[in-house]
C-alpha cells in the first residue's frame, strides 16, 4: 500500500515476544517455548496533516505499535518507512505522573528535545523558546522554573505537550493522551491537541480505548483486535456504516449519553488470550456470524470494501 | 415514605490538619429507595468516593463525620460504634470497589471466601453456606461455578473478578450496595456486562444501589437518578435524564458539554475554565462561582443549597443571582 501524500507508511508489521518460562523450568519440566504475537500484520498509512486512530480494548496491541513506530521496540517483521525527518518524531504518553521527570525544573524538561535537536541553542535562546512553548499550551512562562508536582495532571499533559512540541515535530505519536484525565480537563486538551494540528500542520498516530474521543480527534479510524487491524474506516463512514462485527458490538456497547439504552444486550464472552489466539479469525468465539470457514481460515487483512477495508469474511460474502 | 433505604442528611465530613480543618463534603443529601440505582457522579476530589466511605463508616483517620446524619431503612447509623458498624457492614450494605483484587484475598479459594463471608453474616451451616455461594455465583453469571468454586482470584480474568466481589456484597442479601467505580479498571465490552448485572440483581431483590462514578455514560444507561457533586458538595440531583438533557447548574451544563458525544459533530468541545478548587481553597458563597459565567453578588456571598431535586443555584432556583 503506497500513499503519495504519506508521511508513514507500515507494511506487514509485527512484533512477537518471547513469554517462554525461564530456561530451567523449560528443562526440568519440559516446558515449551511460548510466543505472544502483540502485533500480527499490520498496515496502515498516515496522509500529512490528518490524524489516524487506533481503538481496541487492553491486550489488543495498540500501544505496542506506538513503541514500534516510535522506534522504543524493533519490529519482528515487516517494514515502518517514513517520509519525513525521522528525529522529528514526538510522543506524548498517558500517565502525566509517570512521563515527566520529578526533580527537573519544567524549563528543563521542555528545554531537552530542543537542546538535543540544536546542540548550539544558547540559554537565553532555550529560554524564551520555552516560554514560547508555555504560551502555545497555555500555560505562564513563570512556571518553567516550577517542579512537576506543583502541576495538576491537565497541567502536566499540556507540559508533556509542550515538550513534544519542543522537538519541532512533524508527527506526534499520543498514547491515551487524555485517559487519566476527568472529562473537562479531558476537553481542554484535546480542544488543545486539534489547535495545534491546525496551526503546525501536524499528524497524529492518536491511540485510546474511548470511541467517542476517537470520533472527535480522527479523519480515519483502525479498530484492532488481537494484534490485528479488523478494520479501517474514514471516521465519517465507520460510525455510518461499521463493516466488522466486532466493531459493530462495540458501537453497541458503549453508553450513549445522548441515546441512552437500558437494555441493549452486552457483548458475549471476553477477549482470549493472546498467547493462545483461536484458530482462524481469532473473533470467531463471540462472533454471531461465525460459520466453519471463520473457525478455520484467517480472514486476509486487505478486503477492500468501499472506502475503507475490512478483515471479515462475513462481510466479503455480505453474510448478516 | 416507607421504602427509602438510605437516607443522608446535611452530611459533613472535615479532616482536621496542621493548617486547619478542611471540610471535605458540606451539606451533602441524597435518598435510594428500594430497587433503585443513585448516579454520584463527579471529577476526582469531588467528594464522591468520600460520600460512600461515609456510609461505609469507612472514612480514614483523622477525617470525621462533623454534622447531619446518616440512616439505613430509618436507622441512625452515623452514630454506630464501630463494633456495631461493623455488623451493618457485609450484612445491611455490600461494598464493591475499583480494583477486585483489593475485595479478594489472593491466598483462598474463591468459594471458601464467599463461604466464610456467608458464615459471619448468617446462621448457615456450611452445607446451607456453600449451596448459597454456589447459586450466588450462578446469579452473577459465573460459568461452570461448581468448577470455580475451588479456583483462586488470580485465575479469573478482570470482569470475572468483578463478578465474584458483587456475589461477595450480596452474600448476606443487604438492603444497600455502595459500588465505587466497579467499572473502571474493566474494557467497554466487559464494563457493560456488569452494569447489565447490577441493573438485574437491583430489579430482581430490590436491592438500593449507590454507583459511584465518574463516568457519565455509565451513570446514563445504568442509574436511575443522579447526584452531581462538585468541591465537596452536591450541585444538582434529579432523574437522570432530565439531568442529562436538561441539566440545570452551570457545572453540570459544562460537563456535559465537554464529553465528546457518538452523534453530535463538534469542532470544539465546550470548556469550563479554570480547575476545581482544592480543599483548602473553596471560595465563600457558591464553590463554583470563579468559573461560572452566570455568577452574581449572591453567589459570592451565600452558598446555595439543595433539598430534595434540583440544582443548587441561585439562578435556577430563584432566576437572579443578584
Amino acid at each position: 500500500m503506497t500513499r503519495a501524500d504519506a508521511i508513514l507508511e507500515v507494511d506487514a508489521l509485527e512484533r512477537r515476544f518471547d513469554v517462554s518460562a525461564p530456561w530451567l523450568n523449560r528443562m526440568l519440566e519440559n516446558k515449551p517455548r511460548r510466543t505472544l504475537r502483540a502485533v500480527d500484520g499490520v498496515d496502515f498509512a498516515i496522509p500529512r496533516g490528518r490524524t489516524l486512530a487506533l481503538v481496541g480494548e487492553s491486550g489488543c496491541g495498540k500501544s505496542t505499535i506506538a513503541k514500534l513506530v516510535t522506534g522504543l521496540y524493533p519490529p519482528s517483521d515487516g517494514a515502518i518507512r517514513f517520509h519525513g525527518d525521522r528525529d522529528r518524531v514526538q510522543m506524548i504518553f498517558q500517565d502525566p505522573y509517570a512521563s515527566l521527570n520529578p526533580r527537573w525544573r519544567v524549563g528543563r524538561i521542555i528545554a531537552e528535545p530542543l537542546r538535543t535537536l540544536r546542540p548550539d541553542t544558547t540559554d537565553a535562546e532555550a529560554e524564551a523558546r520555552v516560554a514560547e512553548l508555555l504560551g502555545i499550551v497555555g500555560l505562564s512562562p513563570t512556571d518553567a522554573a516550577k517542579y512537576p508536582h506543583a502541576f495538576s495532571g491537565g497541567q502536566r499533559q499540556r507540559i508533556s505537550i509542550a515538550r513534544a512540541l519542543a522537538g519541532e515535530p512533524e508527527f506526534l505519536v499520543c498514547d491515551e493522551p487524555t485517559s487519566a484525565l476527568d472529562v473537562s480537563v479531558q476537553a481542554q486538551v484535546l480542544n488543545l491537541m486539534k489547535r495545534l494540528q491546525r496551526e503546525f500542520g501536524l499528524t497524529y498516530l492518536f491511540i485510546s480505548h474511548d470511541l467517542s474521543v476517537v470520533r472527535h480527534m480522527a479523519d480515519e479510524i483502525a479498530v484492532m483486535y488481537l494484534g490485528r487491524i479488523v478494520e479501517l474506516q474514514p471516521t465519517a463512514d465507520l460510525f455510518a456504516n461499521p463493516l466488522h462485527p466486532y466493531t459493530r458490538m462495540l458501537l453497541d456497547t458503549i453508553p450513549d449519553l445522548e441515546r441512552p439504552n437500558r437494555n441493549r444486550s452486552p457483548m458475549r464472552g471476553e477477549v482470549p488470550s493472546p498467547i493462545a489466539p483461536p484458530p482462524g479469525c481469532s473473533f470467531h468465539p463471540r462472533c454471531p456470524l461465525a460459520n466453519d470457514r471463520c473457525r478455520t481460515e484467517r480472514p486476509s487483512r486487505q478486503e477492500r470494501v468501499l472506502s475503507g477495508r475490512v478483515a471479515c469474511f462475513a462481510a466479503e460474502e455480505g453474510r448478516t | 415514605m416507607t421504602d427509602t433505604v438510605l437516607d443522608v442528611r446535611d452530611l459533613r465530613v472535615e479532616f482536621p490538619t496542621r493548617r486547619g480543618l478542611l471540610t471535605a463534603l458540606d451539606g451533602v443529601s441524597l435518598s435510594i429507595r428500594r430497587g433503585e440505582i443513585l448516579g454520584v457522579v463527579g471529577e476526582s476530589g469531588a467528594g464522591k468516593s468520600m460520600t460512600g466511605m461515609a456510609i461505609l463508616g469507612l472514612l480514614e483517620p483523622p477525617g470525621r463525620i462533623a454534622g447531619g446524619a446518616i440512616h439505613l431503612s430509618g436507622d441512625r447509623i452515623d452514630t454506630l460504634a464501630e463494633p456495631a458498624m461493623e455488623k451493618v457492614r457485609g450484612r445491611r450494605i455490600g461494598a464493591i470497589f475499583q480494583d477486585p483484587l483489593t475485595s479478594l484475598n489472593p491466598l483462598f479459594r474463591v468459594g471458601d471466601q464467599l463461604i466464610e463471608t456467608i458464615r459471619l453474616h448468617t446462621e448457615l451451616t456450611r452445607e446451607q453456606a456453600a449451596e448459597r455461594a454456589l447459586g450466588l455465583l450462578r446469579e452473577v453469571g459465573i460459568p461452570a461455578p461448581e468448577d470455580r468454586m475451588n479456583s483462586y482470584p488470580h485465575q479469573f480474568s478482570g470482569g470475572m473478578r468483578q463478578r465474584v466481589v458483587i456475589a461477595l456484597a450480596l452474600c448476606a442479601e443487604p438492603e444497600l450496595i455502595v459500588a465505587d467505580e466497579p467499572t473502571t479498571a474493566l474494557d467497554v465490552s466487559i464494563q457493560a456486562q456488569i452494569t447489565a448485572l447490577l441493573r438485574q440483581l437491583c430489579t430482581d431483590r430490590g436491592t438500593a444501589v449507590m454507583l459511584v462514578t465518574h463516568d457519565m455514560g455509565v451513570i446514563a444507561e445504568t442509574a436511575d437518578r443522579v447526584a452531581v457533586m462538585y468541591a465537596g458538595r452536591l450541585v444538582e440531583t434529579g432523574p437522570v435524564d432530565d439531568v442529562v438533557r436538561r441539566p440545570q447548574h452551570p457545572y453540570t451544563v459544562g460537563l456535559m458539554g465537554s464529553i465528546p458525544g457518538l452523534r453530535r459533530d463538534v469542532e470544539e468541545l465546550s470548556m469550563i475554565p479554570g480547575s476545581m478548587p482544592r480543599l483548602d481553597a473553596i471560595p465563600p458563597g457558591c464553590a463554583f462561582n470563579p468559573r461560572c459565567d452566570h455568577a452574581g453578588p449572591r453567589c459570592r456571598r451565600e452558598a446555595p443549597r439543595v433539598a430534595g431535586e434540583g440544582a443548587a443555584c441561585w439562578l435556577a432556583m430563584e432566576g437572579t443571582t443578584a
